[in-house]
């Protein structure tokens, strides 16, 4: 499965983007939990087709950021925001729009492998079942296609209905991408999916980030900076809930603009 | 404070040896008292079935006594002891139990002669059998071994005769019964009930006629009517290997058939099946309003302080003795909504009640409702210990929260439930104060279930194990004798209770292997 793809601009500031090539349009987003403020004002463009990353300190707003992409902070009675986000040009937060629809569209990979307690195809199938309306066969081929998207289908071919549970973690984490992606999303935000993992593990799950951007997009939250700088083309600096900065990754990496980014990235936060 | 750290540091042991040694200890004594009270529990209700061997006792005054030996008690201050024996014959004697000083004792003989015959009146006969036949000629020049021979062949035909009056009154006279109660001028089947009653009557007339001519150890005469003789064995006389027979018998009659002589005696069919189909019922009316309520107040409530106030509620409600709940049983669903239902549907037979007395549908209502915070509070547990990670995978997939809580959280909380089930059956097959109120009975021969339309009868009063208990114990005209009783049943209610717990830690077991929480790796 192929979106369309357009050309990105391989270099040049962000703020040039065009809005038709953007995924995901953050306009003064505000973000809070109770009296709590988490997010202040944030805007950026998500890129289509392209791996950007959310970077910053422990408590800076990164992974509210994510989880605000397909309103996962719903779950908390006490969230308020302010500000849009349009997800290829409508308001996520529109009343028509379906939320589950949504985080259909825009699937989550969680920091802890979060397989269900079912077998591996089972697990794979969850969302096709949710939508119904599958052959049995076409199940079979998506969930064959998913795991081998998620690189993972030589290792279970043979136990698809063994427990999902007796997978290693980072065989559970490139299940739980399977998962997500067999219900076709246009979008994968993947929150820290390598930090419970083995450096092997880590590696595998990085490679599938950069194979699977050819088909959709994918935003990742690391606190590995190496790792941003590996996967990524676009990499946004959060700090305190605001963003700092927002570039390409090789300009933000070896030319930040900002003295908080270079600080930061070189390891002398205040 | 400083006396405190007195005495934390200065007299409590530091190490842990002996912590781990008084943790260790308390443990053991309380196995110990378990298996104690156990064991004591097994031996005195399964020696009961026991054929133990009777003996003649010959006093030095003379009196002689045939029975069997009981237990024994030092007399005051030293005048030596005294020993209990049960020597039966309610009829000769108007007793059936003598203690007899030890001292005063000249001989203790075994004969192999001596039979026990289980009567259907006047509880056990144990003496001397002389004679087997019609009552006006029976004489005793009979020898033994033939008399005996005759007497088992006598019975073995007369428990065929049983049966097969049995058998004509359920497939010949109940059928006929109620096509006459469908169709009172049905001339044919009115004749057909006549000719079956007349078979039936036939047949206890062969049953009557033959007698044992009988002896007690001191030499009194008997004439046993043989239709009122249920069993009769000589326990001296058997083997090993037969005593081990008999109480297997003994054992199964005690759980096939019914009780005797104001359950004093017989077995306790209709008491185990009412206590687990009561158990049961219990636990499919509990089950879905507990579930229902804990994932209401996990997962759907507004977690403020309305929840906390209710969940508080429901923690208390566990404490609440029992017996509140039958009275509120006995007032809500008996009078309440059982009197309605008679009004509406079974005005017919009013003013005798049909719901509108107790019965194993409000008993069970009742104890599920006792047993209804435990349901919630696993439960509730249960859920919250699923982790957020789990739903927000499912939600991330485009599900429902609708479809979250069925097919993921649900699923992984079925243990939990279990678990709450499990203790709501060892609460409610334990409990007796409420059924007193709202259905236990005495004496209620016909099991709830039966082949008669709707087959399963909720209004029906039923037996039940404790409370079974409690009336053979403390309610019998000789609860001396029905004691064994009393432990055999108090044995049963511990297995029943430990059958239902282990099918449903069964069922628990295998839902946690396919959908439980397990440790992450």
């Amino acid at each position: 499965m192929t979106l369309p793809s357009r050309p990105l601009p391989s270099s040049g500031s962000i703020i040039d983007f065009p809005a038709e090539a953007s995924c995901f349009q953050i306009e003064g987003l505000g973000l809070a939990y109770g009296g709590k403020r988490a997010l202040r004002g944030i805007s950026l463009r998500v890129p289509r087709h392209r791996v950007t990353a959310f970077i910053g300190p422990s408590g800076c707003g990164k992974s509210t950021l994510l989880r605000a992409l397909n309103r996962l902070h719903d779950l908390n009675e006490e969230a308020s925001h302010e500000g849009r986000i349009l997800l290829e040009g409508e308001d996520i937060h529109a009343p028509e729009v379906a939320v589950d629809e949504l985080r259909r569209r825009v699937g989550m990979v969680f920091q802890v492998p979060n397989p269900f307690p079912m077998s591996i195809y089972e697990n794979v199938a969850f969302g096709l079942r949710l939508q119904g309306g599958l052959t049995r066969r076409r199940m079979d081929d998506i969930v064959e296609w998913a795991l081998n998207a998620a690189a993972l289908w030589d290792e279970v071919k043979d136990r698809l209905r063994a427990s999902a549970w007796s997978l290693s973690g980072g065989q559970q984490q490139r299940l739980v991408i399977a998962r997500s992606l067999a219900v076709r999303p246009e979008v994968l935000l993947l929150d820290e999916p390598a930090s419970a993992l083995d450096p092997i593990s880590t590696l595998k799950i990085e490679e599938l980030i950069r194979s699977l951007k050819s088909q959709l997009t994918l935003v990742l939250v690391t606190h590995n900076m190496q790792q941003a700088a590996r996967v990524s083309d676009y990499t946004a600096f959060l700090q305190d809930g605001e963003l700092v900065e927002y570039a390409p990754t090789d300009t933000l990496f070896t030319n930040p603009s900002l003295r908080r980014t270079e600080n930061y990235i070189t390891g002398r936060m205040a | 404070m400083r006396a405190w750290r007195w005495f934390g540091r200065g007299r409590l042991p530091r190490s842990e040896g002996p912590w781990a040694w008084l943790a260790a200890g308390s443990v053991a004594l309380s196995l110990l008292m378990l298996g104690g009270l156990l064991l004591l529990i097994a031996g005195r209700g399964l020696g009961h079935f026991w054929p133990a061997a009777v003996v003649q006792v010959e006093m030095e005054d003379g009196r002689v006594v045939a029975g069997r030996a009981v237990r024994e008690l030092p007399l005051e201050r030293g005048k030596g002891r005294e020993r209990l024996y049960f020597t039966g014959n309610r009829d000769l004697d108007g007793q059936v139990w003598h203690w007899l000083p030890v001292d005063d004792i000249a001989a203790i003989e075994r004969p192999a002669e001596l039979v026990v015959l289980e009567r259907r009146r006047h509880g056990e006969f144990i003496g001397r059998l002389i004679a087997v036949g019609d009552r006006e000629a029976v004489r005793d020049a009979a020898p033994q071994q033939a008399a005996w021979t005759r007497l088992q062949a006598r019975l073995a035909a007369l428990d065929q005769l049983r049966a097969e009056r049995e058998r004509l009154r359920r497939e010949g006279l109940r059928p006929l019964i109620r096509q006459l109660d469908a169709d009172p001028d049905d001339s044919g089947a009115r004749r057909a009930l006549a000719e079956a009653n007349a078979r039936i009557y036939d047949l206890q007339q062969a049953m009557r006629g033959e007698v044992a001519l009988l002896e007690s150890a001191d030499g009194r005469r008997l004439h046993q009517p043989l239709d009122e003789v249920l069993r009769a064995w000589r326990p001296n006389a058997m083997s090993p290997a037969h005593k081990l027979a008999a109480w297997g018998g003994g054992v199964w009659r005690f759980l096939a058939e019914g009780p005797r002589d104001g359950n004093s005696a017989g077995g306790v069919w209709p008491a185990i099946f009412g206590t687990v189909l009561m158990v049961l019922l219990m636990s499919l009316l509990v089950t879905p309003f507990g579930v229902l309520a804990a994932v209401y107040l996990n997962e759907v409530a507004h977690q403020g302080r309305w929840t906390n106030l209710v969940r508080i509620a429901v923690r208390n409600l566990a404490g609440v003795p029992s017996i509140v709940y039958g009275v509120f049983g006995l007032g809500v669903f008996v009078y309440g909504i059982g009197g309605s239902l008679d009004e509406w549907f079974f005005s017919d037979t009013l003013p005798s009640p049909t719901f509108g007395t107790g019965g194993l549908l409000w008993a069970s209502l009742t104890l599920a409702l006792l047993t209804l915070p435990v349901v919630i509070v696993a439960t509730e547990e249960g859920l919250a210990r699923i982790p957020v990670e789990q739903r927000e995978g499912a939600l991330a997939l485009g599900a429902t929260r609708f479809e979250t809580l069925s097919r993921v959280v649900l699923p992984m909380a079925v243990p939990a439930m279990l678990t709450g089930v499990i203790l709501a059956v060892a609460r409610a097959a334990g409990e007796v104060a409420p059924l007193l109120l709202v259905g236990v009975a005495k004496l209620a021969p016909q099991v709830p279930v039966d082949g008669e339309f709707p087959f399963l009868h909720l209004e029906r009063k039923f037996m039940h194990l404790g409370y079974h208990i409690y009336d053979t114990a403390f309610h019998g005209s000789d609860v001396q004798a029905a004691m064994p009783l009393v432990f055999a049943t108090a044995l049963l209610l511990v297995l029943v209770v430990l059958v239902l717990n282990l099918t449903a830690i069964f069922l628990r077991h295998h839902f946690r292997a396919r959908h439980g929480v397990q440790p992450r790796p």
